[in-house]
């Protein structure tokens, strides 16, 4: 306010701050994000997010239902990364009913969270290219998507929202000839991602506006509760993949991608990079897949008694699931960590000071899925 | 439409102005892009590579001026209900809406919860309804196919008055 007062005198003009309004219906906050601006001119002095325009009662139903009718809405949470954020409800019921899952269905698991990753990148890389203005880089990653998405298909019977895990192993088995199917997927996705690269990253008007843009320091990332690449570009090397590894993670070796700057170009690699190392896992996960049955042992009375609580990495960042039980068979409360809340609360910090376009930007690179900002 | 086959006036086409005006409406649905939950996902997929739904002359638009179509991909809670409905009131007749999904048709899983409008017929008039959870995107071009055949059954009296 100061400053603008000071110039306003040293021009000679009359000049005030404008408040703008922008979504929820707007095309690039990816859903029903509300963004209240203040700007001055075209610079951004303030950009705060109004949520709650997809709350869906996601933690009071779960208290409702019986713990298998839980498993949809946790789909519903995260709909681009729905198999992580079922593996996360199921570990906590297991953790807490000390269930033990077969080594093929954790293999099944672990091959379909980490094409599930590949997944919602590419959705992400789509969209984020869109929304700087690229809209061919859009309809490319649709079509890399849509040949994941059969495979999805052909896996659990849907396409999106699959229903698939179960608390004691996934639902069935995968169909005859699944490995060569998704390796022959795998070696045409590896020149794809390469074809993206040169489509895209290497992009002047591409790196210009995501060059030094929305920069979030590591210490504001830590300071916020940030993880997943929004975490990882700012520099630190997080992944609770690593640090707390769950399913098969503690087995094979990867490499866990990092930038320096945490800017959105360095969100953009590392997702990029990300996407290279799930097809490492996953081709892991191929070779090693045992034989076996696909469900464990579970009690067919269920009593949830205790706390706990249960984490994963998921395309988005650290998901958790805190799960209380009060000797029901039914969860007595469920608290959900959605990583895009958390990095919904870093847009003011990245939005500051740059322009509107970067507030575009900014949005975009920390893919935000607003069914699971609002749960 | 009849093509008639006179010499001295090669070309012309006879047709009733009705036909002619549904024909060019139901032709060009500029849609809203209004992406609210998990279904508007597979409205992307369906306007993205595979499905394409450029080839029925639909093109999403980001302002609700432009658009003809407003298709709702999602649960409506109380706080996006009136935005809905300033959304639809500020689209220009004629204007049509598809109910996409279990939620926006009766609220779906979450239907009878607090805090969600039970199908967004309860704030804006709808016209085709597309169930599944999501639908696929078949679903959901066989649902604009609907409106479509719906569109050239239209007279051509303002929509207000015929619905009243």
């Amino acid at each position: 306010m100061a400053e603008i007062a000071t110039r306003d005198e040293q021009l000679g003009v009359r000049s005030e701050e404008l408040f703008v309004n922008m979504g929820p219906q707007h095309p690039s906050t990816h859903g029903v994000l509300r963004v209240l601006t203040r700007l001055d001119g075209e610079k951004v002095l303030e950009a705060e997010a109004d949520i709650g325009y997809l709350h869906r009662c996601f933690e009071k139903i779960a208290e409702k239902r019986k713990l298998f009718q839980v498993i949809p809405y946790t789909d519903r949470t995260d709909y681009l990364a729905a198999i992580t954020n079922e593996l996360v409800f199921v570990m906590a019921v297991e953790k807490l009913l000390e269930i033990e899952v077969p080594p093929r269905a954790q293999y099944i698991r672990f091959i379909m969270s980490e094409l599930q990753r590949i997944a919602s990148h590419l959705l992400w890389f789509g969209t984020f290219a869109m929304d700087l203005g690229a809209t061919t880089a859009f309809l490319y990653a649709w079509r890399e998507r849509e040949r994941l998405l059969d495979i999805f298909e052909a896996v659990t019977g849907a396409r999106m929202l699959y229903n698939y895990l179960r608390i004691g192993g996934v639902r069935n088995d995968v169909f005859d000839g699944f490995e060569a199917t998704v390796e022959k997927y795998l070696r045409d996705f590896e020149k794809r991602l390469k074809e993206y690269h040169d489509l895209v990253t290497g992009n002047r008007i591409f790196e210009v506006r995501t060059q030094g843009v929305g920069v979030v320091t590591a210490e504001e990332a830590i300071a916020y509760g940030a993880s997943g690449p929004v975490l990882r570009a700012s520099g630190v090397k997080y992944d609770v993949r690593k640090a707390d590894p769950y399913l098969v993670y503690d087995k094979y070796d990867f490499e866990v991608p990092t930038g320096q700057n945490g800017d959105c170009y360095d969100r953009y690699i590392v997702r990029m990079k990300e996407m290279e190392e799930s097809v490492k896992l996953v081709r892991h996960g191929l070779a090693d897949m045992p034989a076996g049955d696909v469900m464990g042992k579970v009690p067919r009375r269920i009593k949830l008694e205790g706390d706990t609580y249960a984490r994963i990495e998921s395309p988005r960042g650290e998901v958790a699931c805190y799960l209380v039980g009060d000797g029901s068979d039914q969860a007595y409360r469920l608290s959900w960590r959605s990583p895009c809340f958390v990095h919904l609360q870093l847009l003011n910090i990245m939005a500051r000071g740059g322009l509107v376009a970067d507030l575009i930007a900014s949005i975009g690179s920390i893919d935000i899925v607003m069914g699971e900002v609002d749960r | 439409m009849g093509l008639i086959d006179h010499e001295e006036l090669p070309g012309i086409v006879t047709v009733p102005l009705r036909r002619l005006v549904n024909w060019s409406r139901k032709s060009s649905l500029w849609y809203l892009l209004f992406g609210i939950a998990c279904c508007a996902i597979e409205m992307m997929a369906t306007g993205a590579s595979r499905y394409d739904f450029d080839r029925f002359g639909m093109i999403f638009r980001a302002s609700p001026r432009q658009s003809d179509l407003m298709i709702v991909p999602g649960t409506i809670n109380e706080k996006i209900a009136d935005r809905v409905k300033v959304l639809y009131d500020q689209m220009a007749e004629p204007r049509w809406v598809i109910a996409m999904g279990g939620c926006a048709i009766n609220g779906g899983p979450y239907h009878g919860e607090y805090n969600i409008v039970d199908g967004v017929d309860r704030v804006i008039p709808v016209d085709v309804y597309v169930p599944g959870c999501p639908p696929r995107p078949e679903a959901l071009m066989h649902g604009v196919l609907l409106l479509q055949e719906k569109i050239a059954r239209e007279g051509l009296e303002s929509r207000a008055a015929a619905r009243a």
